[in-house]
């Protein structure tokens, strides 16, 4: 990846990071660690490898985002405001009675979102659906659906991994967001989900490893998992919770955060300093 | 009443291969019941627009899903107790909630599965499906209206809930009579009670109405086909004249067309009503035959309910 373009994503990056934040503080409720550890896979895909336009959310033959892990939400507003699909104004409006971005992806409402989520475990099957039909309908649209670790614990993302190898949808992306954690601790503590890896090989899907917070790396993961034709492809990105923030990061914030005026100024302090040292960095 | 006979879910393969001729958007997913459902004529005849997801319903109703939020019109296809119990979830949130093009079709439904027993006999589905916003509830009686209805079912791009039976049935109605989401049909005319039924309980509520006639009462029978939206005019109007109501289905007697009914009526013009249909119970083995009447949903529950309605009629 040239350098320009990954310092252009990083500043974007810092920037959604911000709005995460300010939208669940101003809310006083969400779930911050969990959105922050998935803003760099989103904000790659969105402004680099999607093929999209928010002038024409319907698009037939764009590509196609499922956000499984539907509680991460304002990452996925955020950076859908910052593309363009509807004002950056009404991110504030998260979460708020009679809003557009409700606690969790709701489809009716939102432009630029594709599908539903909420309830875990659901945004596996509905990607598989999508890439069948966008087979059927020989249009070359890929199929990004970004995954929790936690999530995978629920059955249904396996009946979807069985269903995506067996009809050999190539088409079809799945991202896991491997920050480690869940609602009640650490994944290995809670249910297993190690050999992650091997077990989704054992699916039949073809898998790649990667740092989620590093554009290049990240790059080169999508860039060798699009070679591979047949199979489904999976990337699992590995990630911090609360990525940006070091208090989030070392576990000094609750999963379903609410935070003083305080500390949300403090913790923006951190984000302006990175958001700062980007733009010396271009000079 | 000696009429041919044939199960509403032999309509579902019917009905499907006529719209697959019709759409070249409709896909059939199916959760490995193809032979059972009778889908499989579709598979024959639409390889390229059907999909076998096997044995895994919740799986279904994603893909359904995925394939509607691209433009596409499923039929996703199961027992009902699979797929309106297993996949409830995923129906709520995949489907119901984004009020997506996705029609459920479910055979099996009811006590006269017979043999197969309690887990197969689903008798919760209607109640399951009717409190679920934007989605539509419709219980055939016989082939034809099960026919028709899912041949007409792909005007509609709001999601929709059909129960089949697996038993064969009369063929009461004919080839061109239409059956439309919200309605109901008046199939026998009386003054002196309304009896509301649905599936294979129209036909015990019209023998029943032939006994009541000897004595003298004269019974108003409603194929209330169209469960959500409840056609609320038509027996409302009935009851108005009739003063009083049966309702009768293969259902538990809680939250499907008896409550529906008795929703409806309790708020608009309350009347004396009973209901004829499992007491809340679940099924267990046996003939179809031998089950309805061990969980006493026959005619002459009917006309012991008629009686106990007519004596204490609003006048």
């Amino acid at each position: 990846m040239e350098r320009d373009l990954e310092l252009q994503l990083r500043r974007i990056a810092v920037e959604v990071r911000k709005d995460v934040l300010r939208m669940i503080s101003i809310a006083d409720s969400g779930h911050l660690g969990s959105s922050f550890s998935c803003v760099d896979i989103l904000v790659y895909l969105y402004f680099h490898l999607m093929k999209v336009n928010p002038a024409e959310p319907d698009w037939m033959e764009r590509d196609r985002f499922v956000l499984s892990k539907g509680h991460a939400c304002p990452s996925l507003y955020a950076v859908l405001a910052r593309k363009g699909y509807f004002e950056r104004e009404e991110l504030w409006n998260y979460r708020k009675l009679g809003s557009l971005l409700q606690g969790h992806p709701l489809y009716i409402n939102t432009l630029g979102i594709d599908a539903p989520s909420g309830s875990l475990g659901m945004g596996a099957g509905i990607s598989c659906g999508m890439a069948m039909a966008l087979k059927n309908l020989s249009l070359d649209s890929k199929v990004f659906c970004l995954m929790g670790d936690g999530e995978l614990q629920e059955g249904s993302c396996w009946e979807a991994f069985m269903i995506a190898s067996h009809w050999k949808l190539d088409n079809l992306f799945f991202v896991i967001d491997r920050n480690g954690q869940q609602m009640e601790g650490h994944t290995e503590a809670i249910k297993a989900l190690e050999p992650l890896k091997r077990k989704l090989e054992s699916f039949g899907l073809v898998c790649f490893e990667t740092d989620g917070h590093d554009f290049s790396l990240i790059d080169e993961a999508f860039a060798q998992a699009s070679l591979v034709k047949g199979p489904p492809k999976a990337i699992i990105a590995h990630t911090k919770w609360g990525r940006g923030i070091t208090l989030a990061e070392n576990g000094g914030i609750p999963v379903k955060a609410s935070l003083s005026r305080n500390e949300v100024t403090m913790l923006l302090d951190e984000l302006n300093r990175e958001s700062m040292a980007l733009s010396e960095e271009g000079r | 009443m000696t009429m041919e006979t044939r199960s509403t879910r032999e309509a579902l393969g019917d009905a499907l291969v006529e719209l697959g001729g019709l759409d070249g958007d409709v896909v059939v997913i199916d959760a490995d019941a193809a032979s059972s459902t009778h889908v499989k004529a579709f598979a024959d005849g639409f390889p390229d627009r059907y999909y076998n997801v096997g044995i895994a319903e919740q799986n279904m109703i994603e893909v359904a899903s995925g394939m509607a939020l691209v433009g596409k019109k499923p039929y996703a296809t199961a027992f009902s107790s699979f797929l309106a119990g297993r996949a409830y979830d995923q129906i709520r949130c995949c489907v119901a909630m984004p009020n997506l093009n996705v029609k459920l079709i479910a055979t099996h439904a009811g006590i006269t599965v017979g043999e197969d027993g309690a887990t197969h006999q689903m008798l919760e589905d209607v109640a399951l499906m009717r409190v679920l916003p934007n989605m539509s509830v419709m219980v055939p009686a016989d082939y034809w209206s099960a026919r028709n209805m899912i041949i007409s079912s792909i005007k509609s791009d709001k999601p929709l809930y059909v129960r089949l039976g697996r038993a064969e049935v009369p063929m009461f109605y004919s080839p061109r009579d239409e059956f439309v989401i919200g309605g109901g049909r008046i199939v026998r005319e009386g003054k002196d009670v309304t009896i509301v039924a649905c599936g294979i309980m129209l036909f015990e509520a019209l023998k029943a109405a032939d006994i009541l006639a000897r004595q003298e009462i004269e019974a108003e029978v409603i194929d209330c086909y169209s469960i959500k939206p409840l056609p609320e005019d038509l027996i409302q109007s009935s009851v108005r004249r009739t003063g009083c109501c049966v309702v009768a289905e293969e259902h538990n007697r809680i939250g499907g067309l008896c409550g529906a009914v008795a929703e409806s009526l309790s708020v608009n013009y309350p009347v004396p009503v009973r209901f004829v249909a499992i007491d809340d119970r679940f099924g267990e083995s046996g003939t179809p035959a031998e089950l309805q009447e061990y969980y006493s949903i026959k005619f002459r529950e009917i006309v012991g309910a008629v009686a106990q309605v007519w004596v204490t009629r609003r006048r």
